[in-house]
């Protein structure tokens, strides 16, 4: 590995006495997909959060392309290069799909206009599987399909890092595989993908290395195969022995 | 991109339209003359205040202090420079004041908005009354120009034409597009590049200065000007409960609500001096209440539920299913 794409070096948020992230320190390569997995309330999102600029860390550092973004407001780290979709699927919903996906292309890293942007919003909802529904509104969507237009719309600014926060979560077993292969499809063009996730299948057969936070701390890092069998990480979600 | 042929034939037919009203001060004078500068500063100020309020859904109640800043641009340096001169310094005093205002309440939204705004409009007033005792002498200031009433149509006329034109010309601009995201969502703005506190700024400060303008321009018709008449907070009412009348999704909605609500506030006002208030009271509550998104709002709704289309039917059925 080389200069990683994105480092994350000791960055901690604390919600005054509450450490949502403590002094967590990982690397993402460029071309990656990386898994960013733990129970529930472990600081994942809030990770991602503090990447995308929702959040600015109380100290430490995030580097993207030796970049220093840390603390940076959130809308010129998008036009840095990091776009995401939200825990909660949140499309505009007076706009369209095309134009939802406009918004992206139009203000993020990629910056274009007028017809360039249209081209690339109506490419880009044909990859992800809304062709010859751009011009519906949003809110008469189902929820596969206004995830769909998140992504389409975090793919638009064309991102160095796209951050996926449970994109995958709330999809049936069928409209689960048709997410999965998406993803898989857009980590083979060679996009650099964090992906927070709880459904560890997806995990398993789309990641090949995955971090692993607990309470804010981060407790594996390393071949997914291998960390889902630590007995540390399985503790993690399933609790002690003892407990049991 | 490509100016789409429908939006071309609105602004020729606009234009058209105002061309045919600047002739209106030829044919009528006295009380309809009245009237329409009446409905003109409506028009004007209603317009501008949707550029603002429409997009980013956070109701202003700081026209007064607008409207006021104007008029008092105009009667502080009447007596020493040309009017034309004046309308620059009306422009400038009120995108000044919006910017301060818009960097003072970036943090806050919903009803905070509303309360530092109304606020805005008093302050203002006080201000300026406070001035005037020390320094001053007088509380109001005389304004003596060869204006007459058709002037003050013309110039108000010109101002709606301006204020169109601009709303126009931003709803095809990357700004249009930032607003219109910021009020769908504002997170979702800010992560997909969007300057949101600039965006808001600039449309507010846009926004302020044209009604400054509008306030510069009825100087002359008041000749006497106090703080109590320039801040009225009557003024910063009336827009609000217009523009929501005709509906603030489309440029030319408030026009709608604008025209009749000035005539029937004109016979109101006439007719019932001492129920105004409470009339204007009972507007408000009933517009809200009956057409939340204004007239123009409710017709565009009830247009598309006579034709269905494939998404409207797909709107409907998502709907009903909550």
């Amino acid at each position: 590995m080389s200069v990683p794409l994105l480092a994350i070096d000791r960055v901690r948020k604390a919600f005054g006495g509450l450490v949502a992230v403590n002094d967590v320190s990982f690397e993402v390569a460029q071309g990656e997909l990386l898994g960013l997995i733990g129970p529930n309330g472990s600081g994942k999102t809030t990770m991602l959060n503090l990447i995308s600029g929702a959040l600015s860390p109380t100290s430490g550092n995030i580097l993207l392309s030796g970049q220093p973004i840390a603390g940076l407001a959130a809308h010129k780290i998008a036009r840095i290069g990091v776009a995401r979709t939200f825990q909660l699927v949140r499309v505009l919903p007076s706009m369209s799909a095309v134009e939802n996906v406009v918004a992206g292309a139009v203000f993020g890293h990629n910056r274009l206009w007028g017809g360039e942007a249209l081209t690339l919003a109506r490419e880009l909802l044909a990859r992800v599987g809304l062709k010859g529904r751009e011009e519906i509104p949003v809110a008469a969507m189902t929820y596969i399909d206004q995830k769909r237009i998140e992504l389409a719309r975090a793919l638009a600014s064309n991102p160095h890092v796209l951050l996926l926060d449970e994109w995958l979560a709330g999809l049936n077993p069928s409209e689960l595989r048709i997410g999965m292969e998406l993803i898989r499809e857009i980590s083979a063009q060679g996009r650099t993908i964090i992906m927070v996730e709880h459904v560890m299948d997806a995990i398993r057969s789309l990641c090949q290395r995955c971090v692993v936070m607990n309470s804010g701390t981060k407790i594996a890092d390393g071949i997914s195969a291998s960390v889902l069998a630590d007995p540390e990480v399985v503790r993690a979600y399933l609790g002690d022995d003892d407990d049991a | 991109m490509n100016i789409p042929r429908n939006e071309l034939l609105a602004v020729g037919a606009g234009l058209a339209g105002a061309a045919v009203l600047a002739f209106l001060p030829l044919v009528t004078e006295g009380f309809w003359l009245s009237v329409s500068v009446n409905i003109m500063l409506y028009a004007a100020i209603c317009t501008a205040w949707a550029l603002f309020s429409g997009p980013t859904q956070l109701v202003s109640l700081a026209s007064a202090a607008f409207f006021g800043v104007g008029t008092y641009s105009v009667a502080i340096f009447v007596d020493v420079l040309p009017f034309p001169a004046l309308v620059l310094i009306a422009v400038a005093a009120g995108a000044l004041l919006a910017i301060l205002v818009g960097v003072a309440t970036l943090r806050l939204s919903g009803v905070y908005f509303v309360i530092f705004t109304l606020g805005l409009a008093e302050l203002m007033g006080q201000i300026v009354t406070w001035v005037q005792t020390n320094f001053g002498g007088t509380i109001g200031l005389y304004v003596f120009t060869d204006l007459t009433e058709a002037h003050l149509y013309w110039m108000l006329l010109a101002l709606t034409v301006i204020v169109f034109m601009t709303g126009w010309l931003i709803n095809r601009s990357r700004l249009g597009l930032a607003l219109r995201i910021i009020g769908n969502d504002e997170a979702v703005a800010r992560h997909v590049g969007v300057d949101t506190a600039r965006a808001r700024i600039i449309l507010f400060a846009v926004s302020g200065a044209f009604i400054a303008v509008a306030g510069a321009i009825m100087a002359p018709r008041y000749s006497y000007i106090t703080p109590d008449a320039a801040f009225n907070p009557m003024t910063s009412f009336l827009v609000v409960i217009m523009a929501l009348l005709g509906g603030t999704r489309r440029l030319w909605g408030p026009l709608v609500g604008v025209v009749p609500f000035t005539l029937v506030m004109d016979f109101i006002s006439g007719h019932f001096p001492n129920q105004t208030a409470v009339i204007v009271g009972i507007a408000f509550l009933s517009i809200v209440y009956v057409l939340p998104d204004g007239v123009t709002g409710q017709l565009e709704s009830l247009f598309r539920r006579r034709r269905p289309t494939d998404h409207s039917l797909l709107a409907t059925a998502v709907e009903e299913g909550r």
